[in-house]
């Protein structure tokens, strides 16, 4: 795989269209560290993601990019995934976009369990659209579109998950950078579908969540922690509040997605022929 | 019937085998050499209602189902009440000897003796074989391969159903016979339905990954696919619905695996979004809309033309895009190879049309000869200098694709407005550029725009214009019009856009009356020749009860019209 090393200069330097402060920045640089202590280089990588500020995330980083739609990163990052498995396929995209107007496809994405990383900036605001309540953000919570506070109580992304036994459970935050760049790797060495939410500040409309607010709260689990647990990774999922706790809660190795389909045994779908001498067969059957 | 064909209507409940009976019956006739047709008109519901299998059958070309039977096969006395009157003089009527019907066309089948009470759909099959003129052997050849590999043992009890089935009705007075004229030497036929022929264009073009959300009638597509899947090396997905099916297939598109939808109006309108998608990150994908009579729900289970328009304008802004509507089982084959070169060659969604009446319906065909054509090469040569920009300005629009992975070229896709690198932009003149790079594949795909079919008289009095799997119907009405005396021509769109009025203008000019035929309320395709070419076509036989237009159905409103 490493014909030379792979640099942190292979994955670019892009200028940005964030606010300066933005907690997407250290999250940025953390992907790129990432990837390259992964000996992954630009060209194995596929990231995809769909709308937001978060979303815009892999057009400053210099490998395989697919940016789609609102909310439908990860049906397109499971197409491209089971078209070439060869590819390291990671999601990038923000609280709104996965949880939100992607709620559905995150739930069959888990049950799937298909391989591959899904990066959510948790900022539990809308930034690119100024301001609006995301599904994370919490009860007194006060924006222009929900000027009485929040209406619907708050998505727990990871609770949701642990419930589902998905593969790879884990949350970081943007202001503990090594801790989330450990988390990264981890979960793109994972097979299987891993999430990773990671708190952020949003500087320009979070006024609640500020970065004090997180890094008084967050608490990284303690080494004995068992991950494999499924009764004390329940109750640590559901754990929010003056202790918010960091690392990977959750860990379930099952079945991989792409394995389940004989047609991947010989390979990509990509590049295969099409075997003629069968599909005659295959129209012998209607005479 | 008096043109020389014969007409099979078999009604009953769901749930007792009529699709089977019309299955066997079809192959039966396909491999002694006979043209037909079948047309399948059931209930959104798994076991109960009225269903009918309507097959026509002849030793000449047949097209187009039609309303009048020359056997009613009742498998309910309820099928006897409700298409008695569509009976033809000569015609007989098959049933239950346990039915109280007082009628003199019956022939009265101890089905309970025959089939103990399990198999009376087999049974049929052997009485309607046998006054036919089928021959056994051909009948139970059919049996075993229909029934054979899945359930081997229910061939075995059924076999013994149509043979004592068969053998009763030989004992019937000869004035029951209805004798097809025998073909010798038949050439080998397929008897596929649309659904079926156009799973088997899409194997042949080299489909790879086909996502779908069940919805009737489009479902049987992908369903075909799966069982193809492990010899053919694709995957097939269910999504958990059609957003994710389009995105998916999309990402499968873009990472090399030629890729397909397959849905219904209803279930389209949530792929529109990822219609645009395709459009804007350039990626190939095909879509089939199998059309079923809406609004909203509708008719679930019915027939209808009226999701053209909506096909047509799907996607926010601009983008170029092919419509194919097939009219026959080849159509169905070969419009979908077509799609998928089209979507490769001009990197975008194409778009193929079809319905529950074609969707359904059984024909025979000649096999397709499918080593001389070639499957599509997704992506292009990745011989390219550095760096790789997927898109690329050029004359015709079209940029390198290269494929993500397979070469150490990187590949940026966007949704946003793009630079030729695949970045967000913001610079204006770039995006005017973008525009008419993207607009500038229309071009091409212009240029490669399938004519209608124009058939029948030069200069005639009238000129009936149709699309799509109502081919058949308008075909055989203007045959038989001819065979009136009157002068009569066809024009036939299987490919509905691009329109390109040059190729049929002259043909519309040179007609007294024009007529535009077509399954829905509008005129959609009136419409849009009218937007199109500046011609007015007034005059429009409409069909939007559910059912498909039949020969008798535009006649009848052909008449209104000239009283």
């Amino acid at each position: 795989m490493k014909s030379r090393m792979v640099t942190i200069d292979d994955y670019g330097t892009y200028e940005t269209a964030w606010c300066p402060g933005c907690g997407n920045f250290p999250i940025l640089n953390t992907v790129k560290q990432a990837l390259v202590a992964s000996g992954l280089k630009p060209h194995r990588v596929l990231l995809v993601s769909g709308i937001g500020q978060a979303a815009k995330a892999p057009h400053y980083i210099n490998a395989n990019i697919f940016n789609g739609l609102h909310g439908r990163a990860l049906p397109v990052a499971t197409g491209a995934k089971l078209a070439n498995p060869e590819l390291t396929v990671v999601v990038e995209s923000g609280d709104g976009c996965v949880y939100a107007e992607g709620g559905n496809h995150l739930l069959a994405a888990i049950r799937r369990n298909v391989d591959l990383t899904l990066l959510v900036h948790n900022n539990q605001v809308y930034g690119l659209t100024k301001g609006q309540a995301s599904p994370t953000s919490e009860g007194n919570f006060v924006t222009k579109a929900q000027p009485e506070g929040m209406t619907s109580y708050p998505f727990n992304a990871v609770a949701v998950a642990v419930a589902m036994q998905a593969g790879f459970v884990a949350r970081g935050f943007s202001g503990m950078i090594d801790h989330l760049q450990t988390l990264i790797q981890q979960a793109i060495a994972h097979r299987g579908f891993s999430l990773i939410d990671i708190l952020q500040p949003c500087v320009s409309f979070n006024k609640m969540n500020t970065f004090a607010w997180y890094k008084q709260r967050c608490q990284v689990l303690p080494s004995e922690y068992d991950p494999t647990n499924l009764e004390a990774a329940t109750k640590t999922a559901r754990e929010w509040g003056e202790r918010i706790p960091l690392g990977l809660i959750y860990r379930n190795e099952r079945t991989v997605f792409e394995d389940r389909f004989s047609a991947l045994d010989r390979g990509p779908l990509v590049g295969q022929e099409v075997d003629l001498e069968k599909l005659t067969e295959i129209m012998e059957e209607y005479r | 019937m008096s043109d020389g064909s014969f007409n099979i209507l078999i009604g009953g409940e769901a749930g007792q085998g009529l699709a089977t009976i019309g299955e066997l019956l079809a192959k039966a006739f396909g491999r002694g050499g006979y043209s037909l047709v079948t047309t399948s008109t059931y209930e959104s519901r798994v076991r109960g209602g009225h269903s009918t299998v309507a097959l026509r059958v002849s030793a000449e070309k047949v097209a187009s189902p039609s309303e009048s039977f020359d056997l009613l096969v009742a498998l309910n006395p309820e099928t006897v009440k409700l298409h008695r009157k569509e009976l033809s003089a000569q015609g007989l009527i098959i049933l239950d000897e346990a039915f109280q019907v007082d009628d003199e066309a019956c022939i009265r089948v101890p089905f309970k003796e025959l089939a103990k009470g399990k198999f009376s759909n087999i049974a049929a099959v052997g009485v309607v074989g046998f006054l036919l003129g089928l021959e056994e052997q051909s009948l139970l050849g059919v049996l075993v391969d229909f029934f054979g590999k899945k359930k081997p043992q229910l061939a075995g009890e059924n076999r013994e159903t149509l043979v004592k089935a068969f053998r009763w009705a030989a004992q019937l007075p000869s004035s029951f016979h209805r004798k097809l004229t025998l073909i010798s030497d038949p050439a080998p036929r397929l008897v596929m339905n649309g659904n079926q022929a156009i799973a088997l264009g899409a194997l042949s073009a080299g489909v790879t990954f086909c996502s779908f959300y069940p919805m009737s009638p489009a479902t049987s597509i992908a369903i075909g696919l799966i069982g193809k899947a492990r010899q053919m090396g694709l995957v097939v997905e269910q999504a958990e619905d059609e957003i994710a099916a389009i995105n998916m297939a999309i990402g499968a598109s873009f990472a090399g695996a030629p890729s397909m939808v397959t849905t219904s109006g209803g279930g389209f309108a949530l792929m529109v979004e990822a219609v645009s998608l395709a459009a804007a990150s350039e990626t190939p994908l095909v879509v089939v809309v199998a059309q079923r009579p809406g609004p909203a729900t509708g008719l679930p289970t019915r027939t209808e033309q009226a999701d053209l328009e909506f096909v047509l304008h799907a996607g926010q802004g601009e983008f170029p895009r092919a419509i194919f509507a097939p009219g026959t089982i080849e159509e169905c084959f070969h419009l979908t190879r077509k799609a998928f070169e089209l979507a490769e060659r001009y990197q975008g969604p194409m778009f193929l049309l079809t319905d529950q009446f074609l969707a359904d319906s059984y024909r025979a065909a000649v096999p397709f000869d499918l080593k001389s054509l070639s499957p599509i090469q997704p992506g292009s040569e990745d011989d390219i200098s550095s760096p790789y920009h997927r898109y690329t300005i050029t004359d015709s629009g079209v940029s390198p694709r290269l494929l993500p992975g397979r070469s150490e070229h990187l590949v940026v896709a966007d949704s946003h407005e793009h630079t030729e690198d695949g970045h967000i932009t913001e610079d204006l003149s770039m995006r005017k550029r973008m525009v008419e790079k993207r607009l500038r594949k229309l071009e091409g795909i212009r240029a490669e725009t399938i004519p209608p079919d124009t058939n029948g008289d030069v200069n005639p009095e009238l000129l009936l214009v149709s699309w799509g799997s109502s081919k058949g119907a308008v075909s055989e009405t203007a045959s038989r019009m001819r065979s009136k005396g009157r002068t009569v021509a066809t024009l036939h769109f299987s490919q509905v856009w691009p329109l390109v009025g040059e190729q049929f203008s002259e043909a519309i000019k040179g007609a007294k009356e024009v007529v535009c035929v077509e399954g829905n309320a509008t005129g959609q395709l009136a419409g849009l020749i009218h937007r199109q070419t500046g011609f007015e076509i007034a005059k429009r036989v409409l069909r939007y009860d559910g059912l498909p237009l039949t020969p008798e159905s535009i006649l009848r409103e052909l008449d209104r019209g000239e009283e």
